[in-house]
């Protein structure tokens, strides 16, 4: 909140200094606020309530003990990192030359672009994940037999899933610079391509490029119904697993995926904070 | 360092079946500074972008230095271009962006230092080098850019309305810094413009356009005085257009209304023929001369500084007179009865 500070003349003395009106928030806002709040909060606070009861009578970490002395915690944890950022280098290296092209030269071709890159949203991840079965898990086009090859496929799927995002961060970071004009002044000096992105453009969409990189490491994080169906050992299906066989280990396990993803979401705020730069 | 020379021949440009740019032929000395003049979509920009190699002429032969550039990339092309927008890097500090051609040539690093920093003594701005470019202002911000095409000592300099984002003062400072450096480096020079003024002052030569075609090509004095065609005429400068008859055109005798005047110009048309007399408003005077006097009525007085600039509707028509501002010029009021006059030499006749 703004506390506005009155214009002060000098010809006034100190005790008639105006008071700064104090702005008020109508009782439904803070109705609403805190309903919003119990909604996301409660939730969360359970289950790090219910996280800390493992042994009985005491409140203690002994569920995040048991669950960090778990390798195949640290192996699908692992297992997720190393898909996310392969699912973050691919859906960069698909993104940013595809905007780029249709900002410079394309522009007509933005809308058809914009569409493609929503349909994630409109097909079910469950319908994407069984089309893409039906055609990869069987000749001529296996690709899932073997772990190795399945990952790939899925990091493929996730790459597409962060299209939604990935677009419209990396989009925004172009419409907020010159595209033309910066990309034309450095050919007119002699760069080619390969110079005109990585000097020129992708320096000045950092910030697009990171925010777009981190929602994409969110997203992947919390994946499950493909993983499952793709037979993957990462974070979701394991989470999902241990849900079947333990009773305190699965709540520390969601109150450590929330908090991977909610540091993920300060960098964000931090990396795009604004700053007195334009 | 010294500019190369740059021919046009036949060169045109269509986009989707509109003709942008028709019939365009020009040979530009090196060392000679050419602007182009005309008003928006009049084809100057598009002309530009094809010498820079920014877009590919649909037919034509674009020549540098004696060498056929037409569809050379505009990165093999050794020129310097100045944008509207400056288009800096904001992500490099000033002294990165002048040495960036330089950089992307690989030049030596303490080479290019020592480059950039003369170039930042050329446009006096000698400690801003490790400044971002949000940090200048407009006019800096373009002589930065100016440096930057200047930097890779390019055969040609291409200046697409340098000046037109900027505010009437700095624009006239930075027009003269402009003809300075350009002068100082014997570079040749197109420039791009819609304000025939910025044209006049700055051009050894201009080209006036007009939807696509040349109308006009030739030094500023002789572009000023003796337009070639109705559009140069108007658009370059005020211009008056009085309807007359054609009593005599062997003796450049016509008629205004009633009244007959006289021009020493060549009159194509024949007698009886209805044509435009034109004239420019600094030719007439409020005084009654020996030659060319009409009757008229001031209409409305603008006082703009160093000119008074005053229409007075005559006899078929309204003329606009702009006299030079004095201290004891007497300023006639809207509905005054006045005469008008003008030399025989200064007006001359178009159909």
């Amino acid at each position: 909140m703004t506390i506005l500070n009155a214009p002060t003349p000098s010809s006034l003395a100190p005790d008639e200094v105006i008071e700064a009106p104090v702005r008020r928030v109508h009782p439904l806002a803070w109705l609403i606020l805190i309903g919003i709040g119990l909604y996301f909060f409660v939730p969360l606070i359970l289950t790090f309530w219910w996280s800390l009861r493992a042994e009985k009578d005491i409140l203690g970490f002994e569920a995040y003990g048991r669950l960090f002395a778990d390798a195949n915690f640290w192996s699908s944890l692992a297992e997720t990192v190393v898909d996310s950022i392969a699912t973050i280098v691919l859906s960069l290296l698909i993104i940013v030359p595809t905007a780029f092209w249709v900002t410079l030269r394309l522009p007509k071709l933005r809308p058809a672009v914009e569409f493609v890159t929503l349909l994630p949203f409109v097909i079910p991840p469950v319908v994407l994940v069984l089309g893409i079965l039906r055609l990869y898990a069987r000749p001529p086009l296996l690709l899932t037999s073997t772990y190795g090859s399945s990952r790939l496929v899925l990091i493929c799927i996730y790459a597409a899933i962060s299209f939604p995002y990935m677009f419209r961060s990396v989009d925004t970071g172009l419409r907020a610079i010159d595209v033309r004009s910066l990309t034309e002044a450095a050919q007119t000096l002699g760069a080619g391509w390969a110079t005109i992105l990585g000097r020129v453009i992708l320096p000045n969409i950092r910030v697009a490029l990171l925010s777009g990189s981190l929602l994409t490491f969110a997203i992947v994080f919390g994946e499950y119904a493909i993983a499952v169906y793709m037979a993957q050992h990462t974070f979701g299906p394991f989470m999902a697993n241990l849900t079947r066989s333990k009773v305190y280990e699965p709540a520390a396990m969601a109150i450590v995926a929330v908090a991977i993803v909610w540091v993920a979401m300060v960098m964000i705020s931090y990396v795009t904070r604004p700053r007195d730069r334009r | 360092m010294s500019g190369g020379s740059l021919t046009l021949e036949g060169v045109r440009k269509e986009f989707d079946g509109v003709v942008a740019v028709e019939d365009f032929n020009l040979s530009v000395s090196p060392g000679e500074f050419v602007s182009f003049l005309g008003p928006s979509g009049c084809g100057k920009t598009t002309t530009l972008r094809m010498v820079a190699g920014l877009e590919q002429p649909s037919a034509g032969t674009i020549r540098l230095a004696g060498e056929d550039v037409t569809f050379a990339k505009p990165n093999e092309r050794n020129i310097g271009m100045v944008f509207q927008s400056y288009a800096l890097f904001p992500n490099m500090t000033i002294s990165d962006n002048i040495g960036f051609g330089l950089r992307v040539r690989k030049q030596d690093k303490d080479d290019r230092k020592e480059r950039v920093a003369e170039l930042l003594d050329l446009i006096q701005l000698p400690d801003k080098g490790k400044s971002y470019p949000y940090e200048l202002s407009g006019g800096q911000q373009q002589r930065v850019a100016l440096a930057r095409a200047l930097a890779i000592s390019p055969q040609l300099l291409l200046l697409d309305e340098p000046l037109s984002a900027l505010d009437a003062k700095i624009r006239d400072e930075l027009r003269s810094e402009i003809r300075r450096i350009q002068r100082q480096l014997n570079i040749t020079t197109i420039y791009v413009t819609h304000d025939q003024e910025e044209a006049l002052a700055l051009s050894d030569r201009i080209v006036v356009m007009s939807k696509g075609q040349m109308e006009q090509v030739g030094e500023p004095f002789e572009i000023y005085n003796n337009p070639a065609t109705g559009f140069v005429a108007s658009f370059v400068g005020q211009l008056n257009r009085l309807p007359v008859t054609v009593i005599d055109p062997a003796l450049g005798r016509l008629r205004v209304g009633q009244v007959e005047v006289r021009t020493t110009s060549l009159i194509e048309s024949p007698k009886g023929a209805e044509v435009s007399l034109m004239m420019r408003p600094e030719e007439i005077t409020l005084d009654a001369e020996e030659e060319n006097v009409l009757e008229g009525r001031v209409e409305a007085v603008t006082f703009l500084g160093s000119i008074v600039r005053i229409q007075v509707a005559v006899d078929g028509g309204r003329l606009t007179a702009d006299l030079f501002n004095e201290r004891l010029l007497q300023l006639p009021v809207a509905g005054d009865a006045t005469q008008i006059s003008f030399p025989s030499h200064a007006c001359w006749v178009m159909v």
